[in-house]
């Protein structure tokens, strides 16, 4: 199917007025997004208000170097994304093949860093409820923090997972001619739910990683 | 399909198709309307029948029909579908799906396709909790409080959590959907400040809908997985926090009371303004109103929790915005009755109903000051004034609006009209029934009847019959329509396309219409209740 052959669905006027439509529909679906995640950000605040010393101790044994990496990886995927969206806008179906695909691949990245220290910390024994051997006054505290931990990072790799599957499909429509300079809005919205998935991360690691680390 | 003689192209939404299929594919709103009006009947005498084994056991003081664990399941059950599986979809769902695009002149929903979907996960919803009920049920109470749900409760709470949690994603994307369609699809010259009240109670419904529910979903997952792994945020043993839990509760299902009454709100200005051809009395302030609401209902939830150990400062605070929550409610209340002064009022089925809705708002709103007091709720805390109050809202409220509303679009839905002798018959047996059950229970708890035990006092026992004797009728005045409207389904007369005589568009095209909504998109030139 070719972009300029695309048919507008019956209930729209125009192209405009679809892709006022989808694209307002996907920053109402990326509010309730960060709600989902405000919740956990919600109980991890408050449980760090409880435990300060455990959460600090936890926030220690968590991987600093692998976490700044994941940090970087994923920051310059949101940079990719971006920059295929403009090559889409300028024409440039092979660059923007191309873009879609390293964003793809930096997703993949991520997510097998993050299985490394998911693997590291089950041989430590930091994970609730499945391996955790922690001893000492901090165990119960941190035991919280690891839930929490889990349930932040896991969730976000969820997200990180459907953003990769869609950038997989964006990347082979873009390929095949789907989207041209008139008509990308799959393409914008994948970008944004992409650069949301991003947005979360730059405040789970802070918060995980480097919060009262040093103290 | 094809033995099916096709005349194209079909004169109204019903003949677009007649096998099952055509309905369980469909991408039309109007169609999807139905199909959730099915679900959602079902279910509301599903959560009925919940109920009234409920008031049968509170006949006698002595808990003799059964056993507690048994009660507990009941009216758990009984609050899970009622909230979940009737009232959050009921009126938003239903007649919102049906008339918010033949309101603002469109021709569908911004996402026909995520429509359907929302419907098949109310369905896949419903099936969970079904399936929990067959197995033995859930005894938490519809509110799932930390721990009990978490580690001490043998019953199916995994279940009903994750029922809920998949029916909370089918309110996610009605609302979402909504709020499109509102912002993008709206006909030419339907101005924000055209539309008419029953859009704006849609648009702020959409979007707590879509702003409350993920935190419900995510909390119900972090009890699932308390569940599973046994480790969590809520648990005190782990150092973790139940209150905590009640607060994410809350956060969701405060906002939610208002999903419930906020429709409402909105038929019954619709309602009113047919009924007594008379403009809406402060359109403006109606609109504001709407929105405060919505606005301040986000703000409020603490008042569920003042004897739950949340710090003396947090109740202050949350008591005095229960309070200020009531202003914005008052002013429809004072709108509404300035809207039929000097109108030319007729008593019809519908409008009977929007009295009625008027009435027992009022007196469920005024006793929620009582509880928004902090000193008065320590006292009325978990008893059955609390049961009453919040019937009041949700069932003289919400339900009285629903079927209020289905009365007065049922000839756009079905292009029949109903018997109205019955239908008034219905809406005056209703009224007192109503009273009958949920005044007593005022009394009640006043007099310190705590909820949720099946056995009481033998001095409340006076007050408990009459309750049960009411729900008796309330239980008639519900299964009426049920025979009325399916009569007229092939007995009624043919209603024209505006038989209330009505100025909204939805009342501009056939009855009922078709497939498209309109012939050509309409163009609007005034505000709505263009009456006198």
């Amino acid at each position: 199917m070719s972009a300029r052959t695309h048919p507008v669905p019956e209930q729209f006027d125009d192209p405009v007025q679809q892709r006022e439509a989808a694209t307002l529909g996907m920053w109402a679906f990326l509010a309730t997004e960060v709600l989902f995640f405000g919740v956990l950000f919600a109980g991890y605040t408050l449980c760090r208000v409880m435990f300060p010393e455990a959460f600090a101790e936890g926030s220690r044994h968590t991987d600093m170097l692998l976490g700044t990496i994941e940090t970087a990886v994923l920051l310059t995927s949101s940079c990719a994304v971006a920059l295929s969206v403009r090559e889409v806008q300028l024409g440039g179906r092979r660059a923007a093949t191309a873009m879609l695909a390293l964003t793809a691949a930096l997703g993949i990245a991520f997510l097998v860093m993050h299985g490394f220290e998911y693997y590291a910390e089950y041989r430590e024994g930091l994970i609730p409820a499945i391996r955790y051997t922690q001893q000492g006054v901090y165990a119960r505290g941190m035991e919280i923090f690891y839930c929490l931990y889990y349930f932040i990072t896991l969730f976000h790799s969820l997200h990180v997972t459907v953003g990769v599957l869609l950038l997989g499909v964006m990347a082979w429509r873009t390929w095949h001619r789907a989207f041209d300079q008139d008509y990308h809005t799959p393409l914008e919205l994948t970008a944004l739910y992409w650069h949301l998935v991003d947005i979360v991360w730059i405040f789970v690691y802070p918060l995980i990683y480097l919060v009262g680390r040093s103290g | 399909m094809s033995t099916v003689e096709r005349v194209p192209p079909p004169r109204s939404y019903l003949e677009e198709g007649y096998g099952l299929r055509s309905w369980l594919t469909t991408h039309d709103h109007k169609r999807i309307a139905i199909l959730y009006a099915l679900g959602i009947t079902f279910f509301f005498f599903l959560g009925g029948l919940a109920a009234a084994l409920v008031r049968l056991e509170l006949v006698t003081p002595a808990g003799d029909l059964m056993s507690a664990e048994t009660y507990n399941k009941a009216f758990t059950f009984h609050g899970v579908v009622m909230v979940w599986f009737f009232l959050i979809p009921s009126i938003p769902a239903t007649l919102g799906n049906f008339l918010l695009p033949l309101m603002i002149g469109a021709r569908d929903v911004a996402f026909p396709r995520l429509n359907l979907f929302s419907w098949y996960l109310y369905v896949g919803g419903g099936v969970f909790t079904l399936l929990c009920l067959l197995l033995g049920g859930v005894d938490t109470g519809w509110t799932f409080y930390t721990p009990f749900s978490t580690l001490f409760s043998t019953s199916h709470v995994l279940l009903a959590v994750v029922g809920v949690f998949i029916v909370g994603f089918s309110s996610i994307f009605t609302g979402l959907n909504f709020i499109v369609t509102i912002h993008t699809l709206r006909a030419p010259g339907m101005t924000w400040f055209r539309l008419p009240l029953f859009v704006w109670s849609m648009y702020a419904v959409a979007l707590v809908m879509v702003l409350a529910t993920p935190v419900l979903a995510m909390t119900l997952s972090l009890i699932a997985l308390e569940r599973l792994f046994g480790v969590g945020i809520f648990d005190p043993a782990l150092g973790g926090d139940p209150v905590l839990f009640q607060h994410f509760f809350w956060f969701y299902s405060h906002p939610a009371v208002y999903i419930m009454i906020l429709p409402a709100m909105g038929v019954v200005s619709e309602l009113i303004t047919a009924g007594a051809r008379r403009r809406i009395f402060g359109y403006r302030f109606m609109v504001y109103a709407i929105i405060g609401i919505a606005v301040v209902g986000f703000l409020v939830w603490g008042h569920h929790m003042f004897v739950a150990g949340q710090s003396m400062y947090a109740s202050i605070v949350f008591s005095i915005l229960s309070f200020i929550i009531a202003v914005p409610s008052a002013i429809k209340v004072f709108n509404w009755t300035a809207t039929l002064y000097r109108g030319d009022i007729g008593f019809d089925a519908p409008m009977l109903y929007a009295l009625g809705f008027v009435g027992l708002f009022m007196l469920g709103g005024l006793t929620g000051l009582f509880l928004a007091a902090t000193a008065l709720d320590v006292n009325l805390t978990d008893t059955y004034f609390v049961v009453a109050h919040f019937h009041y809202i949700m069932v003289g409220g919400a339900v009285m609006a629903y079927l209020g509303g289905i009365h007065f679009w049922w000839p756009k839905i079905t292009g029949r009209m109903y018997s109205e002798a019955w239908a008034r018959f219905a809406a005056i047996l209703m009224f007192f029934g109503f009273n009958l059950t949920f005044f007593p229970q005022y009394i009640l708890g006043y007099e310190g009847m705590p909820r949720r035990y099946h056995e009481y006092l033998p001095q409340f026992q006076v007050w408990n019959v009459l309750s049960s004797a009411g729900a008796t009728i309330l239980g008639a005045a519900y299964l009426l329509p049920l025979f009325y409207l399916a009569w007229s389904l092939r007995h009624g007369a043919r209603a024209g396309p505006n038989p209330w005589d009505a100025r909204g568009l939805e009342w501009q095209t056939a009855s009922p219409p078709p497939p498209h909504n309109f012939e050509q998109t309409p163009t609007v030139t005034e505000g709505p209740y263009a009456y006198r």
